[in-house]
C-alpha cells in the first residue's frame, strides 16, 4: 500500500491555511509494496491532501493458470501488461487479445504492469513485435483460464462441459438456462488442473468481441487530467536529484574536476564521477560527472558551476560533414556484395538510358519528449529501478552489471514511457541512477536535459547510397545497382567495432528490394562510427525506403511514364519475392509465415493514390507524390499532397496512408500509428544532427526543429486493409519510411526540383 | 528566501530560490507531477500551465514572478477531468504516449478562453509552441473544434 508521509516534516514545504491543521498530506509511495491499482506499476503523483485509496477486499481465492491472467473470486480480471507502454496503446492491445479469448467484460479487466522478469518471455518492446509475438500466446493463456471456467461450471452443474460456453464473464449452461458468473466459478477452477495449450479450443474469429474494435487506451483518462506516470514522475521520500554532465565527445574521459563552485549552490548535497566505460559501450555508462540536488534545477544549477577538464580521445575530430564525403566516396568505389542476380554491369552497358543518383540521410536523434529519466534505490543488498524503459530485463542486467549486483536483487519496474522510439531501449540512463543510488545510499533520480537527450543519443546512422539503374528502350528497368555505407549499430555493442552493416541491418528495406528487374547488384561499404550508433524508429527503413522511392521516382521521368504506373510495373507481377539469392533477415518471423508479397504491396499503393485523388488537376506548385515500402511485415503506402509557395515553404494539406498489417487488433491505435508516422517521418525531411570536433551541433528543440501544428499536415487520412486472412504485422514502425520520399515524390512533381539528401532545403524551393 | 505561490487553489510557502523556475517548484517541491518537463527553454510547451487563466511555460517563469497570481496545473483545470478540452481529448483519443498533453491540454484550454471560435490559422498559431513527437497534431486540432463547438 501507499505510504502517507506528513509533508510538513519536510522543512522546504509548508502548506498553508488552505490547509486545514497547516500541514499538507502527501501520498508518496512505499517503492517495496504495489500499487493498489497498477501493480508493480507506481504511481507517485496524487499529491497534497490525498485520501488514502479504499480498502479492496481480499479475495479468497484466486484462479491464476498463468502469469498473465489471474481471476478472483470478485470476478475481478486481472491481466498483465508485460511490453512497455510508449503510445503504441501495447498495454491495452495485449489485454484486449487475451480478455477476447477469455470471454471477459472489459469492464472488469484490470491491468497490472510487469516487473523485469524472464517469466514473462521477452519484455523488449522494440522492433514492433509485440503484438507479432504474443497475439497467439495471448490468446492462448485467455483460451486455457476460460476452459477452466467452463469445466468448473460443468463440474457445480453436473453436467458436461460440452453444454456449457462462456459468454461475457460468465458460464453458460444453455440447455437449463443457467449461468454463473466467473468470479462464482473461481473457487471450483483453482483445484482444476491448467490444460495445455493442445487442449483448448480458440475462438473462430467471428466471434471475437475486441480484437478488431476501436478501444480507447486503458491510460487515456489518466493522461488528461495529469495522473499518467511516467518515469521522470517518480518520486521516494527522501530522494534525491542528479543532473549528469557527459563528456562533449563520445567516450571522452574526466581527467580532473573541481566542484568547489557547484557545492555552493543552495541545494547541491555531493558531486560524483560515474565511471566511464570503454567501447563497445553497449547499454553502459557515458562516465561523467553527477551533481545531486534536492531538486532537479538545483542539480542543473550546480552542474553549470562544475569545472572539468576532459581527455576527449579518439572522437575529438568527428566531423559530419567529413564524414559524408567519406561515405560518398566509399559508395564510387566497388563495395562488399550482399545480393545479386543477374548480370548487373552487363545490363547496364546494353541500356538504353542510364540513371544515376547519390542519396543522403543524416543523423537523427529519437527526441523522446520526456528525456531518460530513471529512479533507483539501494537499500539492503537490493535495488529497485523505476524507469522509462523498453526492455525492463535490459534495465535489470545493465543495473546489476554497473552496481555489481546479481540480477536476482534488481527490480526493474516500468513507468509510462513519454516517447520512445527506440531510445529507451537503452538503459544507460537507469545505470546512472542505480550507481547514484548506490553510493549515496538515499533514493536518486537521474534526468537528462533536452541538450543531454539531443547530444548523447544513440544515434540514427547517416547512410550514403548510390543507385545506378538502366531502362531498355521501353521504359522498363533492366538493371538495378545499388551502394550503401552508413555507420553500424554493431559498432555500439561489439569489440570487433565492425565497419560493415549487419545482416539485420541490411534486411531493413535494401536486400528486400522489392522490384522486378531482372539485373540486380546491392553493395555495402564500410564506415566507422564516431558516436554511438543505435536504432531509431524504423532504423534503416527510412534510408531505405528513401532511396528506393526516389530512384523508382527518377526512373519515371527518365521513361517519361506516369510514377504511379511505373510504380506499380516496376514492383511487377503479383509473386513471393523470391530472396534466395541473399542472407534475408525477416524481422524475426520465418519467411512462409510472413513473406514479402507484391499484391499486397501493390494494393495499398492503389488504396493510397485512390483515396488521394491521385491524378486529379490541381493548382500550380502543388502534387499528390507517392512512396510504398514494407517494414517489420506490413505494407505502407503514403500519397502525400503538397503545396509549395513562391518562398519554398512546404506545407500539406493532406496525407492518405493505406496500410495491410494483417490481422488488426486495436483499429484506432493503428490509425493513430500511422499518423504519427507521417508526422516522425516529416520530422526526419526538416531535422538532422551533425557533429563538428567531436560534439554534436544541436542541443535544443531550436536546433532540431521537429514538426509542429502549423507545419505538420492538416488532414491524414487512414485506410486499413481488411486482411484478417493474415497474421498481425508489426505497426508502430512501418508507417514512417514511405513518408519522406513520398513528400519528395511530390515536390518533384509540383516543383520540378529533385530532392536527394535529408533535410530538404527550402529555400532551393523557390521560384 | 520563501516563495508564496497559489496553485490550484491552494496557498504554498516554499523555501527556494526566488528564480528556481515555477515547473520545479511544482514538481518537485510541492509534488504534482502532471505538468512535465520537455526542453527548459520553453521551445516544447510541455510545461505549459496556466497564470490567471492565461498559458505560460513553467520552465522560464521564475517562482518569484508568480506571487500573487493564481497558478493552475493540469491538475487542477477542472474537478473531475471534466473540462470541454479534456472531454474532447477523450473523444478523439488524442494522446498516444500522453507525456505532452498536460501542456497540449493546458495550451488549447487557454486559446479557446481567449478565442472561443478559432480558425485553423489560430489554431496553427496558438498551438505552434507545443510539441508532440507522437504526432497527434490532427487530432488536436479536432478535438479543439469539438471543444469549441461544445462551449458554443
Amino acid at each position: 500500500m501507499s505510504t502517507i508521509e506528513n509533508l510538513s516534516r519536510r522543512t522546504f514545504l509548508k502548506g498553508t491555511a488552505a490547509l486545514g491543521g497547516g500541514f499538507a498530506l502527501g501520498l508518496i509511495l512505499d517503492p517495496f509494496q504495489p500499487h493498489p491499482f497498477y501493480g508493480g506499476f507506481i504511481g507517485s503523483a496524487e499529491a497534497a491532501d490525498a485520501a488514502p485509496p479504499p480498502a479492496i477486499p481480499p479475495p479468497t481465492a484466486t484462479l491464476s493458470p498463468n502469469v498473465f491472467v489471474s481471476i478472483d473470486n470478485m470476478g475481478t480480471v486481472i491481466i498483465v501488461a508485460h511490453r512497455s507502454e510508449m503510445g503504441q496503446g501495447v498495454r491495452t492491445s495485449l489485454p484486449m487479445i487475451l480478455a477476447d479469448e477469455l470471454e471477459a467484460d472489459w469492464g472488469r479487466v484490470r491491468i497490472e504492469q510487469a516487473v523485469g522478469d524472464k517469466i514473462y518471455g521477452s519484455q523488449y518492446t522494440d522492433g514492433s513485435r509485440s503484438v507479432r509475438h504474443n497475439y497467439e500466446r495471448m490468446r492462448e493463456f485467455g483460451a486455457v483460464a476460460r476452459t477452466m471456467l467452463v469445466q468448473a461450471a460443468a463440474l457445480q452443474w453436473g453436467v458436461p462441459a460440452a453444454e456449457c460456453r462462456a459468454q461475457n464473464h460468465k458460464v453458460v449452461h444453455a440447455p437449463s438456462g443457467k449461468s454463473l458468473d466467473y468470479g462464482q466459478l473461481v473457487d471450483t477452477a483453482a483445484t482444476l488442473a491448467v490444460p495445455s495449450v493442445k487442449q483448448v479450443t480458440l475462438k473462430d474469429p467471428k466471434d471475437f468481441r475486441y480484437i478488431g474494435k476501436p478501444l480507447a487506451s486503458v491510460d487515456l483518462p489518466d493522461m488528461l487530467v495529469g495522473k499518467a506516470v511516467y518515469g521522470i514522475d517518480i518520486r521516494l521520500p527522501g530522494m534525491l536529484y542528479a543532473a549528469v554532465e557527459h563528456c562533449p565527445v563520445t567516450y571522452g574521459k574526466v581527467k580532473s574536476f573541481d566542484a568547489s563552485e557547484a557545492l555552493k549552490v543552495a541545494g547541491v548535497k555531493k558531486v560524483v564521477e560515474i565511471p566511464q566505460n570503454q567501447p563497445p559501450i553497449v547499454f553502459n555508462t557515458l562516465g561523467g560527472v553527477a551533481v545531486i540536488a534536492t531538486n532537479t534545477w538545483a542539480a542543473n544549477e550546480g552542474r553549470r558551476k562544475l569545472k572539468i577538464e576532459w581527455d576527449y580521445g579518439a572522437n575529438a575530430g568527428y566531423d559530419s560533414d567529413a564524414f559524408r564525403k567519406d561515405m560518398e566516396e566509399a559508395t564510387a568505389k566497388d563495395c562488399k556484395i550482399v545480393r545479386k542476380e543477374g548480370d548487373v554491369l552487363g545490363a547496364m552497358r546494353d541500356a538504353n538510358k542510364v540513371v544515376e543518383a547519390d542519396i543522403y540521410v543524416p543523423h537523427f536523434a529519437h527526441a523522446t519528449m520526456e528525456p531518460p529519466a530513471a529512479v533507483a534505490l539501494v537499500k539492503d543488498g537490493k535495488c529497485e529501478l523505476w524507469s522509462s524503459c523498453q526492455d525492463p530485463q535490459a534495465v535489470r542486467s545493465t543495473v546489476a552489471g554497473a552496481i555489481g549486483f546479481e540480477e536476482k536483487n534488481v527490480t526493474s519496474h516500468v513507468a509510462l514511457l513519454g516517447g520512445a522510439f527506440g531510445r529507451k531501449s537503452k538503459p544507460d540512463f537507469a545505470a546512472e541512477a542505480a550507481i547514484l543510488a548506490r553510493q549515496l545510499a538515499l533514493p536518486v533520480k537521474v534526468t537528462w536535459s533536452r541538450e543531454d537527450d539531443l547530444q548523447h543519443a544513440y544515434y540514427h546512422a547517416c547512410n550514403a547510397q548510390r543507385i545506378t539503374a538502366g531502362l531498355d528502350a521501353s521504359g522498363k528497368v533492366v538493371a538495378w545497382h545499388g551502394r550503401s555505407v552508413f555507420p553500424t549499430i554493431w559498432s555500439t555493442f561489439e569489440k570487433t567495432d565492425p565497419e560493415y552493416g549487419h545482416k539485420i541491418e541490411l534486411s531493413l528495406g535494401y536486400l528486400d528490394l522489392p522490384y522486378a528487374v531482372p539485373n540486380i547488384q546491392l553493395e555495402n561499404g564500410k564506415a566507422k562510427a564516431h558516436v554511438r550508433i543505435g536504432w531509431l524508429r524504423s532504423v534503416n527503413n527510412i534510408p531505405n525506403a528513401f532511396a528506393h522511392n526516389t530512384m523508382a521516382n527518377m526512373l519515371a521521368e527518365a521513361a517519361g511514364h506516369d510514377p504511379y504506373e511505373f510504380l506499380l510495373e516496376l514492383i511487377g507481377p503479383d509473386r513471393v519475392l523470391d530472396l534466395s539469392s541473399t542472407d534475408y533477415w525477416n524481422y524475426d518471423q520465418t519467411y512462409d509465415e510472413y513473406p514479402i508479397m507484391t499484391a499486397r504491396l501493390k494494393n495499398v499503393v492503389r488504396l493510397a493514390a485512390k483515396n488521394a485523388g491521385y491524378g486529379k488537376k490541381l493548382p500550380a506548385r502543388q502534387a499528390v507524390g507517392l512512396a510504398v515500402h514494407r517494414s517489420f511485415t506490413t505494407y505502407v503506402a503514403t500519397a502525400v499532397h503538397v503545396k509549395v509557395d513562391k518562398d519554398g515553404r512546404v506545407s500539406v494539406p493532406r496525407v492518405d496512408v493505406a496500410c495491410d498489417a494483417g490481422r488488426v487488433i486495436n483499429p484506432d491505435r493503428v490509425k493513430s500509428q500511422m499518423e504519427g508516422a507521417c508526422i516522425y517521418g516529416m520530422s526526419a525531411c526538416v531535422t538532422e544532427i551533425t557533429a563538428k570536433e567531436g560534439r554534436i551541433q544541436q542541443s535544443n528543440f531550436s536546433e532540431y526543429p521537429v514538426v509542429r501544428m502549423p507545419d505538420a499536415p492538416r488532414e491524414i487520412h487512414v485506410h486499413i486493409v481488411d486482411a484478417g486472412n493474415y497474421p498481425p504485422g508489426g505497426v508502430g514502425e512501418p508507417g514512417t519510411p514511405p513518408f519522406a520520399p513520398a513528400l519528395c515524390n511530390a515536390i518533384f512533381a509540383a516543383t520540378g526540383k529533385r530532392i536527394l539528401e535529408l533535410p530538404i532545403n527550402q529555400g532551393k524551393l523557390a521560384v | 528566501m520563501p516563495q508564496h505561490l497559489t496553485v490550484n487553489g491552494q496557498a504554498y510557502e516554499v523555501d527556494v530560490a526566488p528564480d528556481m523556475p515555477l515547473l520545479w517548484v511544482i514538481r518537485d517541491v510541492i509534488g504534482l507531477t502532471g505538468t512535465k518537463f520537455g526542453c527548459g527553454i520553453a521551445a516544447c510547451g510541455a510545461c505549459t500551465v496556466h497564470l490567471d487563466g492565461v498559458a505560460v511555460r513553467s520552465c522560464a517563469l521564475p517562482v518569484s514572478a508568480v506571487a500573487g497570481a493564481k497558478v493552475t496545473t493540469i491538475e487542477g483545470l477542472s474537478a473531475k477531468g471534466d473540462h470541454p478540452v479534456q472531454k474532447a481529448w477523450l473523444k478523439h483519443m488524442v494522446p498516444q504516449c500522453g507525456y505532452c498533453q498536460s501542456g497540449q491540454i493546458m495550451q488549447a484550454a487557454s486559446l479557446l478562453k481567449l478565442n472561443p471560435k478559432p480558425s485553423d490559422e489560430d489554431i496553427d498559431a496558438g498551438m505552434a509552441g507545443n510539441i508532440c513527437r507522437c504526432g497527434t497534431y490532427t487530432r488536436i486540432r479536432a478535438a479543439i473544434k469539438e471543444a469549441a463547438g461544445a462551449k458554443a
